[in-house]
């Protein structure tokens, strides 16, 4: 208690005196002078100003790192397997990987999204896409834990997810490979006929955090890319960039980059609701899986789903909208004022940004140039506000400082360049060593952006750090944009391929952040509350061990009487209600992986004795003294074999006073002999 | 706790270098560390074997309340009993027979309601703590239930010691 008041105290004579030598940021770095690192450096014990949260890529997780010290705070699996503390392999979390395909342990993980209200980061919960097998996760930002995870059904590379909503109302998501819908046995040349692409509204429960897969909307057969939610004036809009409006299915690289420009889809979601309410939708069957972990439990549930709600633009007049955009664009980016949206097309040298404004007019006037199946097409000139001339090659993705500025990263010329939204006058520009994609302002999609630091995320990381081998960690790039030229002060590795991330300000999830589970609320059905309780119970050929941990042992530690051929529950309670002293559980020949499991919480490992012997069990996190101590034995006879079932814990002294009084007697005359 | 006190103090002088740069500034707090340092005294309430925390007088009083004894019960079983046991034996921590014999009601309460802070200062805890090599987990009890507590270790007493709450008359 006094230790966090304390530090609590320098953190905050740290701020006091920070201000005393100067409030703005650029004046602190004069103060700083010589060494840009010194920026980025945090005393050890002294905590960062930021959470950034980057999604793990192709390792199919996210990683929060502290901002500015880069430093890694957590690995937080989400639709990848995690041995390192059981997820995916514990009975209770095996559910979350089910999905309509059956288990899939593995995905892609791409977009960041944290929750928002009334436009700002609330520090609740973060969102990410699955963009293999069209997934949505939610993570508990109390606890840092994945608990739900929602597919997108009839979508392929769901790598247009999960963009948020001002007051986080919808998730929004895009099809990036158009499919056939339903899917069906058809030849690939019928793309133009048969292909279709879905954009999904999955509405997010403004208590809970719950998903629901609302309603999507059919479109026509693109590749919807990448999209952004309006806010302010433009609340209740919504901007995808879309790809292959050539509705090509070959050799993209060529065939999709024909036409000078793409379409970006321009959708009024709060008409969509009011055709939802009115009905106007068809049903259509098909087979989804959505699973959450129960909060109580903490077990996952799957259910699968077998109905979804689609609404036709042809059917829903005002709903959807295209504007051409250049040509194939990759970003698509939304001002802090919802006023300004900005277009990069990534073979285009120049980048568009519309006006919020000149878009309502253009729809109310009906600018049109012609349409697309049905849909209206906005004229181009009517909804520019203002073209970025030559600011670089190949233009990505675009945040905001809340100062008037926006950043954009370009993947060729390696460099991110910081220009004015208004006049579109560029500012400064900076090298990245190279090939960025995604970079991240804290808040620099919200209506608040922090606009004090940007990290930069390369997809390529040459000569950047020690070589490991062919392949190398991917490099992050902390600039700080508090003045008026960006300043490089940090440089760290990253783990996967992080596709995007998203900052928010530490105070906004720290004084939230649970230390341990309340054990009186602890509603496993199979917990045991108390070591007393422990137990071993056989049901035909599964046996259930009811089984505790405390610093420093595991309860019961010896037992006997399994069987080749049994299966074998370890359900562990961990009995500590302290901080960070998580419990291990590992037995050897397990053909899946340990448990760590937290204070005041149940977890389960499945065990099947193939061989007959003398089986170790340990904790495998270092936790006491006596840590190495934390083991026990399970043997297992023959199949058939009648050793009765029999556990313990030191049952001799347990149960016979004398014996123990005896025993410890003994034990402290040793101990004074050795002295 | 001393140790963290003054580690805090060094990172505030750090921080203030960090931020002015100021060498004059950092070497008078670390004098004044050392002062504080010195100054530094036992508390009246370990002086009277009441250990170091929230409580500095809990009243006990006959006959015994049966709910709270339930109560406490029911906790020792969940958060305790894993590490002690009610007769004198000792396993991972000592025995609770004769606790509230050997200590008073304030310090059984202090040692489980603010153990970390009774591990570094309480020169009894300490001595436990060297016995059993094993620290007692922070088991979050609330300052309610931990009176429920002793109130289990006083019927414990009675029954099994045949007197109870001897510590109060030393």
């Amino acid at each position: 208690m006094k230790t966090h008041f304390l530090n609590y105290a320098a953190g905050l004579s740290l701020i006091f005196l920070m201000a005393s030598c100067g409030n703005q940021g650029s004046e602190t770095s004069q103060v700083l002078g010589g060494s840009a690192a010194e920026q980025a450096y945090v005393a050890p014990g002294e905590y960062d100003e930021f959470y950034a949260f980057m999604s793990g890529g192709y390792s199919g997780q996210i990683t929060a790192y502290g901002l500015p010290s880069g430093r890694l705070l957590k690995e937080i699996p989400v639709f990848s397997k995690y041995p390192e503390n059981g997820y995916g392999y514990s009975e209770e979390t095996k559910a979350m990987f089910n999905t309509s395909y059956g288990e899939v342990p593995w995905d892609d993980s791409h977009h960041i999204e944290l929750s928002q209200t009334n436009g700002e980061f609330d520090g609740r919960w973060l969102f990410v896409n699955g963009n293999n097998t069209p997934r949505i996760a939610r993570v508990d930002l109390k606890t840092f834990e994945t608990v739900e995870i929602l597919e997108i059904p009839d979508v392929a590379g769901l790598h247009c997810a999960p963009f948020i909503t001002e007051n986080s109302e919808y998730l929004v998501s895009g099809t990036r490979f158009s499919v056939p819908i339903p899917q069906k046995d058809v030849p690939i040349d019928t793309y133009k006929q048969n292909f279709k692409g879905l954009i999904n509204y999955v509405s997010v429960d403004p208590e809970h955090g719950h998903m629901e897969l609302a309603f999507q909307i059919e479109m026509p057969g693109f590749n919807y890319d990448l999209a952004r939610n309006g806010k302010g004036k433009s609340h209740g809009w919504s901007f995808l960039t879309t790809y292959n409006s050539e509705q090509e299915h070959s050799l993209l690289e060529v065939n999709a980059s024909q036409k000078d420009k793409d379409l970006m889809a321009v959708i009024n979601w709060k008409k969509a609701e009011q055709y939802m309410k009115e009905g106007k939708f068809t049903e259509r069957e098909t087979s989804y899986f959505h699973n959450l972990m129960n909060e109580e439990t903490t077990i996952a549930e799957s259910e699968e789903k077998t109905l979804t709600k689609i609404l036709d633009p042809k059917n829903c007049p005002d709903m959807v909208y295209f504007i051409p955009v250049p040509k194939s664009p990759h970003g698509c980016d939304v001002d802090p004022t919802g006023e300004y949206i900005v277009g990069n097309g990534k073979l285009s040298a120049d980048m568009s940004v519309y006006s919020f404004d000149k878009i309502m007019k253009a729809i109310e006037e009906k600018k049109f140039d012609g349409e697309f199946d049905g849909i209206p097409i906005i004229s181009y000139e009517a909804a520019l506000d203002g073209i970025v001339k030559k600011p670089g090659l190949g233009p990505l993705h675009t945040e905001f400082d809340g100062k008037g500025n926006a950043y954009t990263t370009f993947f060729i010329s390696s460099e991110v360049v910081k220009w004015d939204v208004e006049s579109k006058e560029i500012l400064d520009r900076q090298s990245t060593f190279y090939s960025p994609g995604h970079l991240v302002i804290p808040g620099g999609e919200t209506r608040k952006p922090d606009g004090k630091y940007l990290v930069a995320m390369n997809k390529i990381t040459k000569d950047r750090y020690l070589p490991t081998g062919p392949e190398l960690a991917h490099s992050a790039q902390l600039f700080d944009i508090s003045g008026d030229k960006m300043k490089l002060i940090l440089d760290f590795p990253t783990k996967g391929e992080p596709h995007y991330a998203q900052a928010i300000a530490a105070d906004k999830i720290q004084p939230n952040s649970v230390k341990f589970y309340d054990i009186e609320n602890n509603k496993h059905p199979h917990a045991t509350l108390g070591e007393s309780k422990t137990k071993v119970v056989r049901d035909g050929n599964e046996v259930h061990v009811y089984m505790t941990a405390i610093r420093s042992h595991l309860a019961p530690d010896n037992i006997e009487g399994f069987k080749v051929g049994d299966k074998v529950y370890f359900h562990l309670t961990n009995l500590e209600q302290d901080w960070d002293v998580p419990h291990g559980f590992a037995i050897q020949g397990a053909t899946n992986a340990e448990l760590l499991v937290m204070p005041g919480q149940t977890r389960t490992l499945v065990w099947e004795p193939k061989k007959v012997g003398v089986f170790a069990f340990y904790c495998t996190d270092f936790c006491s003294a006596l840590h190495q101590e934390m083991s026990g034995y399970a043997r297992v006879s023959p199949k058939g074999s009648d050793v009765p079932l029999k556990w313990g814990l030191n049952e001799k002294l347990r149960e016979n006073e004398q014996a123990a009084h005896d025993f410890y007697e003994n034990a402290k005359q040793n101990a004074n002999i050795g002295k | 706790m001393k140790t963290i006190k003054i580690l805090s103090t060094v990172l505030v002088g750090m921080l203030f270098i960090y931020a002015c740069g100021s060498k004059e500034q950092s070497s008078s707090t670390a004098e004044k560390q050392t002062t504080e340092k010195q100054e530094k005294k036992v508390p009246e309430t370990i002086k009277m074997g009441k250990g170091v925390g929230e409580f500095t007088e809990v009243e006990v009083s006959d006959p015994l309340n049966e709910e709270w004894t339930k109560r406490g019960e029911a906790i020792y079983d969940m958060k305790c009993s894993a590490c002690h046991k009610l007769t004198d034996q000792r396993v991972v921590g000592p025995g609770f027979q004769g606790v509230t014999n050997r200590r008073k009601p304030e310090w059984i309460m202090n040692m489980i309601t603010n153990v970390d802070v009774m591990l570094a200062e309480d020169p009894t805890a300490q001595k436990l703590l060297e016995e059993c090599m094993t620290r007692m987990p922070n088991q979050n009890i609330k300052p309610d239930d931990a009176r429920k507590i002793l109130e289990f270790f006083r019927n414990n007493d009675m029954t099994k010691a045949g007197k109870k709450d001897e510590a109060i008359k030393s």
